[in-house]
């Protein structure tokens, strides 16, 4: 019973990673290739991270929560990291699907960086 | 005295707790050793962050933590059946939500929750903070998802954080 | 059945890390580069928890840990050179 639950857990966590990377190499433009990597992170990796802890912990080894901390982690970093990057790519006036904000053109309010073009 | 000796009460069991998650561990000694730096951290990085967080309703912050918790399962079974079947199928747009929110830390928790629910990623925020740009994935009616969000969201975390 | 399942997920996750890598490769900007190299480390993290399942050991668990700070640590630094143009201001 507990290694079915194992394994769903698992191969759940695998497929929702391998969809993640499958959006960011299918997708169209960048901005919506930034939803792929943030769906790995929340479902695929937590799923995983919840199997390992329920792998580790039935060892009879006693209670291993740390993998915890991984997710815990992840869910702090991956918005911030997805919210850099798409404020780079407006900055940057990366090629985009929707029409972008106007106000948005020049997000850090400072200089243009030199970005070769 | 009370404020110096203690600036963050709820950052210290927080501490703890992270410390005993990483040595993995229940044993007295490293629950002494977590509370040490639990206590010691924000004591001596008191100047990063001046500010008190204060809870003030408790069940609507374990409310508003399980609505994201069932929102980024169900998000996700969505998002993902959106990339299966192909990028023509996806409406991309850039929607502008007016925010309510004043604090930072109000505001990052917002933007934050919106970009861990798959199919929507903050992308901006106006200098003068009085809206958050978000780019969602499948995007068929703008003023709807603005609502969800606001109505979804950020209600209880003004409730939570900023009540007037 | 638990190794059939760490076998398939061994799988898709290895094809995760090409489809990644496929980006990285390909671009076509920057950011794309960026977000392609953001989600190697995931997948990296992934990998490592399945390794430690498969080999049952918890020994990789630090691992995974340090490439999920050194990703966010690295992701922020070059989004910050993209978006100034300078890294430490």
């Amino acid at each position: 019973m507990l290694e079915m639950m194992l394994s769903v857990l698992i191969v759940v966590g695998a497929l929702f990673t391998f969809i993640g990377s499958l959006g960011l190499a299918r997708l169209g433009d960048f901005y919506t290739r930034l939803h792929g990597p943030t769906k790995a992170t929340t479902l695929g990796v937590g799923a995983l991270l919840i199997a390992s802890v329920l792998y580790f912990s039935t060892r009879g080894e006693g209670l291993s929560l740390h993998e915890i901390l991984v997710t815990l982690f992840l869910f702090i970093t991956a918005p911030v990291s997805a919210h850099l990057l798409a404020k780079a790519a407006l900055h940057l006036r990366v090629r985009s699907l929707a029409p972008p904000p106007l106000e948005a053109e020049d997000p850090s309010g400072g200089p243009r960086a030199r970005t070769g073009d | 005295m009370k404020l110096r000796l203690l600036p963050h009460p709820i950052l210290t069991p927080v501490l703890a707790l992270i410390w005993l998650l990483l040595v993995n561990s229940l044993s007295p000694g490293q629950i002494l050793l977590g509370l040490i730096l639990g206590w010691a951290i924000p004591v001596f990085t008191l100047r990063f962050w001046p500010e008190r967080v204060r809870i003030h309703k408790p069940l609507t912050l374990m409310r508003f933590l399980a609505v994201v918790m069932y929102d980024i399962l169900v998000a996700n079974l969505a998002v993902a059946a959106l990339i299966l079947g192909g990028p023509k199928h996806v409406k991309p747009a850039f929607v502008r939500v007016p925010l309510a929110l004043r604090t930072d830390l109000g505001i990052s928790l917002l933007a934050n929750t919106v970009s861990l629910t798959p199919g929507t990623v903050s992308a901006w925020l106006s200098p003068d903070r009085s809206h958050l740009v978000v780019h969602g994935l499948n995007v068929n009616d703008p003023d709807a998802l603005i609502a969800e969000i606001k109505h979804r969201y950020e209600a209880p975390i003004k409730e939570v954080f900023e009540p007037c | 059945m638990l190794s059939i399942a760490v076998s398939i997920a061994f799988t898709l996750v290895s094809g995760a890390l090409l489809l990644s890598l496929w980006r990285l490769l390909r671009g076509p900007d920057k950011p794309d580069r960026i977000l392609a190299l953001d989600t190697l480390y995931i997948n990296t993290i992934a990998l490592l928890v399945l390794l430690g399942i498969h080999l049952s050991s918890s020994l990789y668990f630090e691992a995974a840990l340090l490439i999920a700070m050194m990703g966010f640590v690295g992701t922020v630094a070059l989004c910050k050179y993209l978006l100034r143009g300078d890294i430490i201001e």
